[in-house]
């Protein structure tokens, strides 16, 4: 039986992973079967909240500072903007300067997906979406502009809450 | 070269005497066989010109660079919190674990050091790409001897850890999570009981591919006696991590090495193999999986609580100085030195990546096998081209 | 026998029709069901969903693709011959269907030597590989044929020696008559099952079907092909129509070779004659021409499973163990095998 029973561990157990993963597949959703895999187009996978899918803009909190385009290790990120004047906050004030964004472009075909203009807008007008169906047949295409980004902002959720004994957010 | 086990000087005599038999005894001329630059073997762009007689190596050499993408000629016109996420994409299974020693290294020349809680984290993330690595590293192994079906097992187990990695950080292979001074964020509620579960499949993983592919008698045959590497020989050469544990040395930086990671705070083994041949390197790193498993189960248990992030400047300025840190990475150690002159940016980054020592080796190690062992012992030795090109 | 007379000409179309039908049937279910379906059930995934239900037109898809393909030929390549080489693959498996029964009647020709053609043309596939692998002009194709030529020809002694052992207790080579033997014989006085050569002829079986998967060239037999080492092999420099006709050629081949094993081992198209108390060929009703193809087609599939299945679980041999393997264990086992076999007949 020693023989065997070598025989069997050394020929007989690849075989039976298959077979099991087989018949794992072939089971039922129900009984807690079924493939690994998704049928992508008819079902999808939720990505985590925190997944760094596309950047989405606010674009009123945006103040043309350029410092998102800076930081940027890829320069993918093209900015323009203006001064304006704005009627003062209170009555009989002086007039206001604000910054006036003309454009804001970044180049998901340069985007190298890092987060860093979301971790140093300082006015919080850059925020990450976990949304990923992008995609664009012409790669030129994949240049999206402001009001493209402004879109984006619906799909951004809330910041997940953190786990056990982390440190409450100061802000 | 007295260690050198039966087979192996067999073949290194044969090699020996094949290459003198050519153009002599027959008027033979050796065959000059290019694997790669694009081969299934290589995984992408290596090339090893091979010089045969019949089917047996005489003569190879390794030639790489077809992927040169210029790291640390990129690092030196990038700022300090920019060079993460381009260092990133070295060694690209296993990328969290690129940014560890450049962080580290930074920390050392700003002298700050993370705390405590930012540490657990970081070790539990290193270890959970060691596993996305090193799993996908045993299911390719078997595509290389002709099997198919452990790759896709991996690729399906590899997933779980890629949704964790992607769950805490928010990328799937370039987390870009390291900060000086910490983390960018803590981790999100529910991820540590979720971790606890995908261990628990990476190691009915660990056993699957056990039974599928190392108990297989065709497998140890192709594997067991091929491509030794003795424990001298391997240290000449400067080989590192699982390939230089596999010929019998005991050497892991994870657990010789005081860094600011939270390694001393939980026990492991250091597996070590005395054969140092093929089966061996990847029984090694089958180990290493389980125990990083492990490893990640007991950090799980601890995690001190606080904050994530030390206090540094907004805008990061490096003191001058220059700074040397290694780690046990996935492929074996990595480490970065560091030469800043107080910018931005830092003025010299020279990365000491595994790959590129563990397949210097090849010429030495390929001397006197056949074709088929070609595969394999490029496959058990396990580079990956980001991290030899760098 | 069937009483309508056929003139000659209808006859021969029955049988080219038949034939390509035997061919292509097989090679088409097993591909859709063990490579595409099986394969990917064993991998926890689901394979081909898009074309038809559940894939099920995938592998028109797949044909449709191939013809549009460019038929590439390398520069330095021995055009003639390059381009002839995967015919004669092809042309080797329609032939070697030519002997397998599939009912009473229903057989493309039935000759005394039967198993011996099968076996010799068989390895007529080996000319057209070394052919493909020389005329590529590419050092892993040529790599891949001369393996292929060194391993097709030292399979098919065990092989061989296999099936001697089912010819001597049969006692007879034809096809016709080895199913005939199986279903009609008995073991010790007990003919519920018949006698399928299985039960003993096992060491045989066992032989025989190590041997076809290395005649097959599957995995842990594919060196020639080796996708991770020689990149294909002598497919490399294939493309389109004639990666096509190789690949039909492949799978046509594992049906073709698992009817010849359910012909030697398992019965082949019978069932056992005691069932309905026919006692000689003449006596088989003629419903076994429709039923015997359909129980043929059974046990091709469940042999090819078991090719199938080893195919996905094991690694690959390397080529001197391969050849070690077939001189140092299958050929003295199938040589005892013979000797017990040829001792036991004599005795009883």
């Amino acid at each position: 039986m020693g023989f065997l029973k070598d025989r069997y561990n050394e020929y007989g157990k690849g075989m039976s992973v298959t077979l099991n993963t087989f018949v794992q597949t072939v089971k039922p959703k129900k009984l807690g079967g079924g493939a690994a895999t998704v049928q992508y187009p008819r079902e999808k996978e939720a990505p985590p909240i925190r997944a760094r899918g596309v950047i989405a803009l606010r674009e009123d909190n945006c103040t043309s500072c350029m410092l998102c385009a800076r930081s940027c290790p890829d320069w993918c990120i093209y900015i323009e903007g203006h001064k304006e004047l704005a009627p003062p906050r209170r009555a009989g004030g002086a007039p206001r300067k604000v910054n006036k964004l003309d454009r804001f472009d970044i180049d998901y075909a340069l985007c190298m997906y890092c987060g860093i203009c979301v971790e140093v807008c300082p006015f919080d007008a850059l925020f990450w979406s976990p949304e990923y169906e992008y995609s664009e047949p012409r790669i030129a295409d994949l240049l999206h502009d402001k009001t493209k980004l402004g879109e984006w902002m619906e799909t951004v959720p809330e910041a997940p809450e953190l786990e056990a004994g982390a440190e409450k957010k100061k802000k | 070269m007295t260690d050198l086990i039966d087979r192996q000087k067999l073949s290194y005599i044969a090699a020996q005497a094949a290459d003198a038999r050519l153009n002599v005894e027959l008027e033979t001329e050796g065959m000059t066989l290019n694997i790669g630059p694009q081969h299934p073997a290589t995984h992408g762009t290596l090339r090893i010109i091979v010089r045969l007689d019949g089917e047996q190596v005489v003569w190879a050499d390794p030639s790489a660079g077809y992927m040169h993408r210029g790291y640390e000629k990129l690092t030196e016109v990038r700022t300090f919190p920019q060079v993460t996420t381009l260092i990133n994409r070295i060694d690209w299974l296993g990328s969290f674990a690129n940014e560890v020693p450049f962080i580290l290294a930074a920390e050392q020349l700003m002298d700050i050091e993370a705390p405590p809680r930012a540490q657990w984290i970081r070790t539990i993330l290193f270890e959970l790409s060691r596993i996305a690595n090193v799993s996908l590293f045993l299911g390719d192994l078997g595509v290389q001897l002709g099997a198919i079906t452990p790759v896709f097992m991996a690729f399906r187990d590899r997933e779980y850890v890629l949704n964790l990695i992607e769950g805490a950080t928010g990328g799937r292979f370039h987390p870009n999570f390291d900060r000086i001074g910490g983390l960018k964020d803590d981790l999100p509620k529910g991820w540590i009981d979720e971790t606890r579960q995908v261990m628990k499949k990476l190691r009915n993983f660990c056993d699957e591919i056990e039974n599928l592919l190392f108990g297989n008698k065709i497998f140890q045959d192709r594997t067991r006696g091929i491509g030794v590497i003795p424990p001298a020989v391997a240290q000449q050469y400067g080989l590192s991590g699982a390939n230089l544990r596999a010929s019998g040395v005991d050497w892991d930086l994870r657990r010789d090495q005081k860094i600011a990671l939270a390694y001393d705070k939980v026990d492991f083994k250091v597996w070590t193999h005395p054969d140092g041949d093929s089966f061996a390197r990847c029984w090694i790193r089958l180990q290493e999986t389980r125990e990083a498993t492990k490893i990640v189960d007991q950090l799980l248990d601890g995690i001190p609580s606080g904050p994530v992030m030390a206090k540094v400047p907004r805008i990061i300025k490096v003191p001058e100085g220059e700074a040397w840190v290694s780690t046990e990475n996935p492929l074996g150690e990595m480490g970065y030195y560091v030469v800043s002159q107080g910018d931005l940016g830092p003025f010299r980054v020279k990365i000491r990546t595994a790959s590129f020592n563990n397949i210097s080796i090849v010429p030495w190690v390929l001397r006197g096998v056949y074709v088929p062992d070609v595969i394999t012992i490029l496959a058990s030795l396990y580079f990956i081209l980001g991290d030899i090109d760098k | 026998m069937i009483a309508v007379d056929l003139p000659y000409w209808a006859q021969s179309l029955l049988r080219v029709l038949g034939g390509t039908v035997a061919v292509l049937l097989p090679a088409g279910t097993i591909v859709y069901l063990f490579l595409f379906k099986m394969m990917s059930f064993m991998q926890s995934r689901l394979g081909p969903m898009e074309a038809g239900p559940y894939g099920s037109m995938q592998l028109f898809a797949e044909v449709g693709k191939w013809l549009q393909k460019e038929d590439i030929q390398p520069a330095l390549a021995d055009k003639k011959i390059f381009k002839i080489a995967p015919l004669i693959v092809l042309v080797s498996t329609f032939i070697l269907v030519a002997v397998v029964p599939f009912g009473p009647d229903a057989y493309f020709t039935d000759f005394e030597a039967g198993v011996f053609y099968a076996l010799a043309v068989s390895s007529v596939s080996v000319l057209g590989i070394l052919i493909a692998g020389w005329s590529s002009a590419n050092k892993y194709s040529l790599l891949g044929g001369l393996r292929a030529a060194g391993q097709l020809i030292a399979y098919e002694l065990p092989m061989v020696l296999a099936v001697v052992g089912v010819v001597i207790q049969a006692g007879s080579m034809n096809m016709q008559q080895i199913v005939f033997a199986q279903n009609h014989g008995s073991i010790f006085g007990w003919d519920g099952v018949g006698n399928p050569y299985v039960l003993t002829q096992f060491v045989a079986f066992g032989v025989f079907m190590i041997a076809v998967q290395a005649e097959l060239t599957q995995t842990p037999f594919d060196m020639p092909i080796a996708e991770s080492e020689l990149v294909s092999g002598y497919m490399t420099e294939y493309s389109g129509f004639r990666f096509l006709i190789f690949f039909i050629a492949e799978f046509a081949n594992v049906g073709i070779f698992a009817l010849i094993a359910s012909v030697l081992f398992l019965g082949g198209w019978g069932v056992p004659f005691s069932w309905f108390g026919w006692d000689s060929m003449d006596a088989v009703d003629d419903w076994m021409n429709v039923v015997g193809p359909l129980i043929m087609i059974g046990k091709m599939l469940a042999l090819s499973f078991l090719i199938m299945w080893v195919r996905f679980s094991y690694p690959r041999l390397r080529e001197d163990q391969l050849q070690r393997f077939a001189w140092k264990v299958l050929i003295p086992v199938s040589l005892v095998n013979i000797m017990l076999t040829a001792i036991l007949k004599v005795a009883f």
